[in-house]
């Protein structure tokens, strides 16, 4: 380029965000609408739910879509609404705490690998790809055999398994990071290693991770969901989607679509986070390009 | 690594790197059985008390921790296990059935589910990623990208209680359960696997197209790609001919690494279906906590995922025309 | 194929562009950067593109096939190649013309031949199947083209792959590979950036020969006036997307109109004044090695650099001269040998130097893209240092960090920006106040000129050499340019594959007699008027 440059003015971080919105595809948009919603829905889920998360409201198990229990009851009597609700809360509630005790356990690990290099990125890269050489859902139902099915111990499986994806993408951006020549310089200087990581390489990452976070919540989210389909995740009586699905499948041979709510409910979170993570990893790859 | 090279020095490198990838396949089997083996040492103490039930007498405990083998050196029941791991034997399960008989008759039914799907979604995949790499940004690929995207959001038993909805109940097309009994015809057989398999199709297609899309978009990013365009060459024949061939390594692994989610899948999809297979008996033998099948069922699933993986892998190695064709 | 094309008769004009505009999409906008640039090209005339980066060269060059890339796109103006506008004609059609009757030679050969086909296979491509010859005939004339531009074994050339062949071969085999179908046209681009200068001459006469031989019309692009000459008939300058001045190779350079133009060989003016070392030597680097892995880089080297004095260290790609750099920098712990700075043994490794040594020693990089934090601000960049050698903080750092801006001549508001926000030469300006934070006595500059355009260089030079006046500090000044030597250094050590095989004062290196390496090596740089290349293998033939 020519020796003079392209400046541009500083914005706001709101007044930014509103301008790249306005450049969102559709999908995008979507994706944005639903996350709110279902956002408003857990935070809010005692004030909008008719009834209480384990209250039995009707003799009748099953019972089908009325005026008091708008999509029916289900195997024990409990208002069908009033559960899927409260599942938003348990459900996203605990995806979303996995999902950043796996970023904080990985990008730790990942970061130091790729600062310290030698034989402890060797130790760390080669326990993880052993882990990963083994498929995730049969990893972790293993460990949940061995264990047993508590909430504790399935956001401790999950969070650990689910970090070494996330040891490998933030190790892989850190080493992009650390081979550049500002880290070297501060090396020169005599910087340690805390100030390395804190200051020169993290700041660097962090888009990535960002940006990575939507994709790795949608992971653990539906992991969730098929452990406690499977009847090995979250246990009853706590409202949960995925187990939601298994206790009133029986309905679906009857034509009964009642069951397929919740399974629709993780669908179309998912798609929605997806949609707008796909339109974040598309923009901070698209300006790399850029550049 | 070097130690490998010396031995072999003088022999093509392709050879070479051969041999070394499959000595690394092997140390992965062995590190993930000693993995999964070595699990039941982090047995809770209570375990026994949790499986036995609470009136559990110090000597029965005992004799349960016998039966473990837990009395015995790791190193020790470790060979025993994995020897026995070799030739179908895994010992006894909790239920003091033997495991061979709990997994033996399910194994075959498994592997048919898994690799009926394989065979119509991996060229299916490969031939949908070349159609969106080469019509990249066109109305085609943004309608796949996006249904591809939907799709992989989906949870497997939705797309299951869908199709088993419209298909099963509502059309009566296919049935909604897919009992096995043996004996059965080919085509009874088929006719059964249907709706697991369609299921299985549109979690692991939506995956390895998505894939192979971008492995084959990033080698379109390279220059020599642009230097054909500039030779006048027709874009077909530069996906075809000038990609493809440097993208062959690429979609082998992504394919290979995407096979996980087949195996997920299979374990949600027999449940789903009741379609006896060991996903099945894996999900009730974790219930139950009977460790011995558990680890087994593991083991064979770890074992089918490395071993495909490094057939990916030596797919890439013996594609790379800079091993192929040393100076 | 298309029969007014193939009447174009010698003298002819091959291609006419007029009034040619080229947007690209810079974040969401679209700006000019081609604005309006008119030329035509006869049969057997070889027209040279100047100018420096960003000024619209392969853009151009590319636009002569007709051919966009992702992010650009026409907004005006035609391009007619014998006499029919490519732009305004079907993609089909241009496809058509494209390896056939317009060529193109990309800059980096090694990443534009395609590593899973045989070199035959793709340089007879177009011929076999669009230009209608059988495959035999099209081998036959590909091996003659080899023969022509003097490659290695000819038969057998083509049955190899391109990882097998080294960077000046595969130009050449490109440039078969243009000439295959006897094209009218042919775009070289930036053909010999790539190579080191000695495997650089080598090429371009080659290619000069097949231009020569076949009487094609080339537009042959490059950011090296004194290449151009040796090239071309005419030469066309741009900056920023426009014409600047367009006349024959002679009066170019005796007679510039524009000073633009002038601009492109200022580091050639620059004359710095020599300094006499003065006392003891600030470093003594004595019998240096160091290795990668297994592969030696530096092998018993010897040197030494006096106080207030520059020692420029010169050498081609792979000759071990950044290593050494970065040995005495401490980022890389030789295999044997000593460093002494100020007299005291300096320990191999940045650990176990006290902060007082470190401060004593900087290294600046040559791509300050890439020495710069992107995430720090201007402020931070330069007030680390400050707060981690001296101690400095509040008003006295702030007052410290804006004299630093002025002296190296950048405005104090630039503590402001963050580095996506500065050009390439203020950038490079950051990062050397960077280093002169630390208050050193010995600064190792690593290639820090050679990304940027001529004129920032040479403000870079005369800047440099302004704070050594005033400073007194020494600088080991690492180049692969014998202009940048000229201009700064006061003596120079002579580098090849790890060993020294020259060194002394300037005036004594780089004038005759010469030590045979720096012989090559010099003769090796273009010079500034048309019949340098001719000279050159006057001289070798003799």
């Amino acid at each position: 380029m020519s020796d003079s440059a392209i400046v541009t003015p500083p914005e706001s971080l709101v007044r930014r965000s509103l301008k790249g919105l306005r450049g969102a595809p559709p999908t995008a948009i979507v994706g944005l609408v639903i996350v709110t919603a279902y956002i408003l829905v857990a935070a809010l889920a005692p004030w909008i739910a008719p009834y209480g998360e384990y209250q039995v409201v009707s003799d009748m198990p099953f019972a089908p879509w009325s005026s008091e229990n708008l999509l029916g009851t289900d195997q024990l009597g409990r208002d069908f609404l009033t559960r899927i609700i409260y599942g938003a809360r348990n459900s996203i509630g605990i995806a979303l705490v996995t999902t950043v005790l796996a970023f904080a356990i990985g990008g730790f690990f990942g970061i130091m690998a790729a600062a310290l290099r030698g034989w402890a990125d060797q130790i760390l890269s080669r326990f993880v790809d052993a882990v990963m050489s083994i498929p995730d859902l049969i990893l972790t139902l293993m460990l949940l055999a061995i264990f047993g099915p508590a909430v504790v111990n399935l956001i401790l499986i999950i969070a650990v398994l689910d970090s070494t994806r996330i040891f490998r993408i933030s190790r892989a951006a850190a080493m992009n990071v650390v081979t550049l020549d500002f880290v070297e310089a501060a090396s020169a200087r005599g910087e340690g290693l805390t100030w390395r990581i804190v200051h020169e390489i993290l700041p660097n990452i962090l888009p990535i991770l960002i940006s990575e976070f939507g994709m790795r919540f949608c992971f653990v989210f539906l992991m969730i969901a098929a452990l406690s389909f499977l009847g090995v995740g979250l246990q009853p009586p706590m409202a949960e989607w995925g187990s939601m699905v298994r206790d009133n499948a029986a309905l679906i041979n009857m034509g009964d679509i009642t069951p397929l709510i919740p399974a629709g409910a993780i669908a179309l979170l998912t798609v929605g986070v997806n949609f707008v993570a796909d339109w974040f990893l598309g923009k901070s790859s698209g300006l790399a390009d850029d550049e | 690594m070097t130690g490998t090279s010396i031995l072999a020095s003088g022999s093509h490198p392709i050879l070479n790197m051969t041999v070394q990838r499959l000595g690394l396949g092997l140390l992965s089997l062995a590190i993930v059985s000693a993995i999964i083996f070595t699990a039941v040492s982090f047995l809770p103490g209570d375990f026994a008390t949790a499986i036995l039930g609470r009136s559990a007498t110090p000597e029965t405990v005992a004799a349960f921790q016998q039966k473990l083998g837990l009395d015995k050196p790791w190193p020790q029941r470790y060979v025993d296990w994995l020897g026995g791991a070799l030739v179908g034997d895994f010992g006894d399960s909790f239920s003091s059935r033997l495991v061979s008989t709990v997994i033996g008759p399910r194994l075959a039914n498994t592997l048919a589910l898994a690799a009926t799907t394989a065979v119509i979604a991996v060229p299916l995949a490969v031939f949908l990623g070349i159609v969106c790499a080469r019509y990249r940004n066109k109305p085609v690929d943004r309608f796949l990208s996006s249904a591809t995207l939907a799709s992989i959001s989906l949870p497997e038993f939705f797309i299951a209680y869908v199709l088993m909805l419209v298909l099963a109940t509502k059309l009566h097309i296919f049935p909604s359960l897919s009992s096995i009994r043996p004996g059965m015809g080919l085509g009874e057989h088929l006719y059964r696997m249907a709706l697991p398999i369609m299921t299985l199709l549109f979690v692991t297609l939506a995956h390895m197209m998505r894939n192979t899309r971008a492995a084959l978009i990033g080698v379109m990013s390279r220059p020599y790609i642009e230097m054909a365009r500039l030779k006048g060459e027709p874009e077909m024949r530069i996906v075809l001919r000038h990609a493809l061939p440097n993208a062959i390594g690429p979609i082998a692994s992504v394919i290979a690494i995407n096979l996980a989610y087949l195996i997920a899948g299979v374990v949600v999809v027999e449940v789903v279906f009741v379609y006896p297979g060991i996903g099945q008996t894996m999900v009730d033998a974790v219930r139950n906590r009977d460790v011995p099948v558990v680890q087994a069922c593991a083991l064979i699933f770890s074992a089918a995922y490395i071993v495909l993986n490094l057939i990916a892998d030596i797919i890439s190695i013996v594609s790379n025309p800079r091993l192929l064709h040393p100076r | 194929m298309t029969n007014e094309l193939s009447v174009v008769a010698a003298g002819d004009t091959v291609l006419s562009i007029s009034d040619l505009r080229i947007e690209a999409r810079v974040k969401d906008e679209w700006l000019e950067i081609v604005k309006g640039v008119s030329l035509t090209l006869r049969r057997g005339e070889v027209l040279g593109l100047v100018g420096e980066s960003g000024a619209g060269k392969s853009t151009i060059g590319l636009a002569a096939l007709g051919y966009f890339r992702a992010g650009c796109r026409l907004a005006g103006g035609s391009v007619r190649f014998g006499g029919t506008d490519l732009l305004a004609m079907p993609e089909s059609r241009r496809r058509a013309l494209r390896g056939t009757k317009i060529a193109y030679v990309a800059q980096s050969a090694a990443a534009s031949f395609n590593p899973a086909k045989r070199l035959m296979d793709q340089i007879v491509e177009a011929a076999v199947t669009r230009g209608g010859m059988p495959r035999r005939d099209a081998a036959a004339r590909a091996v003659a083209l080899f023969r022509s531009l003097q490659l290695p074994d000819p038969e057998r050339f083509g049955d190899r792959y391109p990882h097998q062949v080294s960077g000046g071969q595969l130009q050449r085999a490109m440039t078969a590979m243009a000439m295959i179908c006897q094209p009218d046209l042919i775009v070289f681009d930036e053909p010999t950036t790539a190579l080191d200068v000695t495997t650089q001459v080598e090429v371009l006469l080659s290619i000069r020969k097949a231009i020569q031989e076949h009487g094609v019309a080339v537009l042959y692009i490059s950011h090296d006036l004194a290449i151009v000459a040796q090239m071309a008939h005419r030469v066309m300058v741009l900056r920023y997307g426009e014409a600047v001045e367009e006349a024959p190779i002679a009066s170019i350079i005796d007679a510039p109109r524009h000073p633009y133009t002038k601009s492109l060989w200022a580091v050639r003016n620059l004359q710095g004044a020599s300094h006499a070392a003065t006392g003891d030597d600030l470093l003594r680097v004595e019998q240096i090695s160091a290795s990668y892995g297994t592969f030696k880089a530096l092998d018993g080297i010897d040197l030494a650099v006096g106080r207030g004095q520059t020692v420029a260290l010169v050498g081609e790609s792979g000759s071990g001269k950044s290593t050494l750099g970065r040995v005495i920098a401490g980022l890389l712990p030789p295999d044997g040998g000593t460093l002494r700075f100020d007299g005291a043994v300096l320990p191999p490794v940045v650990r176990k130097r006290g902060k007082d040594m470190l401060r004593r020693v900087q290294i600046i990089y040559q791509s300050a893209d890439t020495a710069l934090n992107p995430r720090h601000s201007v402020r931070k960049i330069l007030g680390r240092p400050l707060a981690f050698f001296h101690g400095l903080s509040g008003a006295q750092r702030e007052r410290r960090v804006l004299e630093l801006l002025r002296m190296v001549e950048l405005e104090e508001s630039y503590a402001d920006r963050l580095p996506a926000q500065l050009s390439g030469g203020q950038r490079q300006r950051v990062a050397i106040a960077r280093a002169l934070a630390a208050e050193p006595e010995l600064i190792i500059c690593d290639e820090i000129t050679s990304a940027l355009d001529q004129i920032v260089q040479a403000g870079i030079l005369t800047m440099l050499a302004d704070l050594q006046r005033r400073l007194g500090v020494s600088y080991l000044f690492i180049t692969h340019d014998i202009e940048v030597v000229r201009a700064i250094a006061d003596r120079v050590v002579v580098l090849n594959k790890g060993r020294i095989v020259d060194q002394g004062a300037k005036a004594d290196v780089l004038s005759p007699p010469f030590q045979d390496y720096t012989r090559l090596l010099l003769e090796s740089v273009p010079e500034m008027t048309p019949d340098w290349l001719d000279r050159l293998v006057e001289r070798r033939a003799a």
